[in-house]
């Protein structure tokens, strides 16, 4: 069984196509609440579908992928706060600055020869020199926080509406990352990144540049990292260095594919679909029982993660694919 | 001509001179083998040669173009191909899937990795298991698929470092026959490492012998077998 480069049966083409249908409609037929908590899902399944590009794919654990999310929102949000240029051109440029962070963490990594739990430590170290770095940046606010200005009017152009604006951004944006995951996943690309994966020498003596496709995965993912983080960012209008950047935000961002699947394809949508059922499912649960204790939610929510790390290892997807038959 | 020359290479790893002054060519077109004792410095060759890391002294120059400084990449790229001692088969991906990633070598089209991948697969005799995972595979098989992998990445040298180590005499006449055939047929040349004679009396027309890291003979095979030097310290006295 090969959970990447899996070719898609068709049964699963129409899932995935009906998915898709009941989302573009979704906005109509849900409560402003419902709405929010839906552009929060298909941000959460966006950047855990990035991060799995690394993570998945390469082998590369980051745990400070903050980062590059907080870039984004920071870079393009600064780009437009000081320099009235929009987040449409903010955002690549965004993005190429996120993935020039990640060059220069993997430049480091790789010249040093840091793997595994040390190239994480190292993720976490760089997340948060930039969080400590920004709280004292007073150019974008400092500690106290970076505000877009409101307005009245809706306008697309500078990213300035309503939850429904953001929330088809964001479907766009997830559905172009999987179709781009889908089309490594069976290019030269997305062999050597699972060869380096399995086993680095092996790779290198079947002449993979083991440290180029490394690089590659970790900008690459970055970048579409910085794209979310823009996005979310212009829906907030106010970003912070604790939030933008702490690491409480990196866990949340893993969370997805960590319980969807690492290096599937759908784990990461499946996994952030899965994490907002249950968020939300328990905070109306607990409400309707009229249960007033404070992090119940949380308490109950953590255990709930135990239990799925504990029996489903690899993830959601894997076993719910075996179930369904939609593999090889 | 010959196709690979080791000049006088060294290599010592912290108190341990692995390889010392070693030096001999392998003619294109040919099969030669490198053997000796455990620790003799025979894989240490290897991957010197292969790029693993860098000798100490000496020089490597692969069909008239220098290989020094060179990563074991690049040194695939330039056309050496080379196995594992322990193989190290991409456990989770299918046995095509391995071969294809060697295949991706020499083209950047998936598909037509795919074609050549399975082209090598049906020469080692493993494309009925193509589809399976890699980790199921037996050990003989794992073996024909590390030689697999190598051999699909499109070599002109193939380094083979015990691919016959723990085979029954009946799988090592089947290797032997594939690697007579590869040789005959594509010309591609083969330097290997091996303990079991029976092989390396079968398929290696010159013979290079380490202990303690150098050199103590070199020659055809009829000749390496007599001699004293290698009787005592290699073979014994009941050498074939």
């Amino acid at each position: 069984m090969n959970r990447l480069l899996d070719t898609v049966p068709r049964r699963a083409i129409w899932a995935l196509v009906a998915l898709l249908a009941l989302l573009l409609v979704a906005p109509a037929a849900v409560s402003p609440y419902l709405l929010s908590a839906l552009v929060l899902m298909l941000y959460f399944a966006c950047v855990g579908q990035s991060w799995n590009l690394m993570m998945g794919f390469a082998g590369l654990l980051s745990l400070g992928h903050a980062l590059y999310a907080g870039l984004g929102g920071y870079v393009a949000a600064a780009l437009w706060v000081h320099f009235g240029i929009g987040p449409w051109l903010g955002a690549p440029v965004a993005a190429l600055i996120a993935a020039a962070a990640g060059g220069v963490i993997g430049a480091l990594a790789f010249r040093f020869r840091v793997g595994g739990v040390y190239f994480a430590l190292l993720t976490i170290a760089f997340a948060e020199f930039t969080r400590i770095g920004f709280e004292h940046f007073d150019w974008v606010g400092g500690a106290g926080g970076f505000f877009l200005p409101v307005a009245a009017q809706a306008d697309p152009i500078d990213l300035r509406g309503g939850p429904i604006l953001f929330y088809y951004l964001l479907l766009a944006l997830t559905a172009c990352l999987f179709l781009l995951c889908r089309g490594l996943s069976t290019s030269r690309i997305g062999y050597y990144w699972i060869a380096i994966r399995e086993d680095e020498e092996a790779a290198r003596a079947l002449g993979i540049d083991v440290t180029h496709y490394k690089l590659l995965a970790i900008t690459l993912s970055a970048a579409l990292t910085a794209l979310g983080g823009t996005i979310i960012a212009f829906y907030g209008n106010v970003l912070s260095p604790g939030d933008a950047f702490g690491a409480q935000r990196s866990i949340e961002m893993i969370l997805a594919p960590l319980v969807g699947g690492i290096g599937t394809l759908f784990g990461p949508l499946l996994g952030a679909a899965a994490l907002s059922l249950l968020g939300e499912g328990l905070r109306w649960a607990i409400d309707a029982a009229g249960i007033q204790l404070p992090g119940l939610t949380q308490l109950v929510y953590g255990v709930v993660l135990l239990l799925v790390v504990r029996f489903l290892p690899h993830g959601i997807w894997p076993a719910l694919a075996r179930r369904l038959r939609l593999e090889r | 001509m010959a196709l690979l020359t080791i000049d006088g290479i060294g290599k010592r790893f912290r108190g341990v001179q692995a390889v010392r002054d070693v030096s001999f060519a392998v003619e294109a077109g040919t099969i030669a083998a490198l053997i000796g004792p455990n620790g003799a410095g025979k894989t240490t060759c290897f991957n010197l040669i292969a790029g693993s890391f860098p000798p100490d002294a000496g020089h490597v120059s692969f069909d008239g173009k220098a290989l020094d400084g060179l990563r074991a990449d690049q040194v695939c790229r330039a056309g050496i191909g080379r196995t594992f001692q322990i193989v190290r088969p991409f456990n989770a991906l299918s046995v095509l899937d391995n071969v294809v990633i060697g295949a991706l070598c020499g083209t950047r089209d998936v598909r037509q990795a795919r074609i050549r991948a399975m082209e090598v697969l049906e020469l080692l005799h493993l494309d009925g298991k193509a589809g399976q995972r890699a980790q199921t595979l037996t050990l003989p098989e794992r073996k024909r698929l590390e030689v697999a992998r190598a051999l699909a990445t499109g070599p002109r040298l193939l380094l083979l470092d015990e691919v016959m180590a723990g085979l029954r005499p009946t799988e090592i006449d089947e290797m032997v026959a594939i690697f007579t055939r590869l040789n005959r047929d594509t010309g591609l040349t083969i330097l290997l490492v091996e303990h079991v004679m029976r092989a390396v009396m079968a398929l290696a027309r010159h013979i290079v012998v380490l202990h303690h890291g150098e050199v103590i003979c070199r020659g055809t095979p009829d000749a390496v077998v007599r001699d004293p030097a290698v009787i005592e310290s290699y073979l014994g006295s009941e050498a074939p």
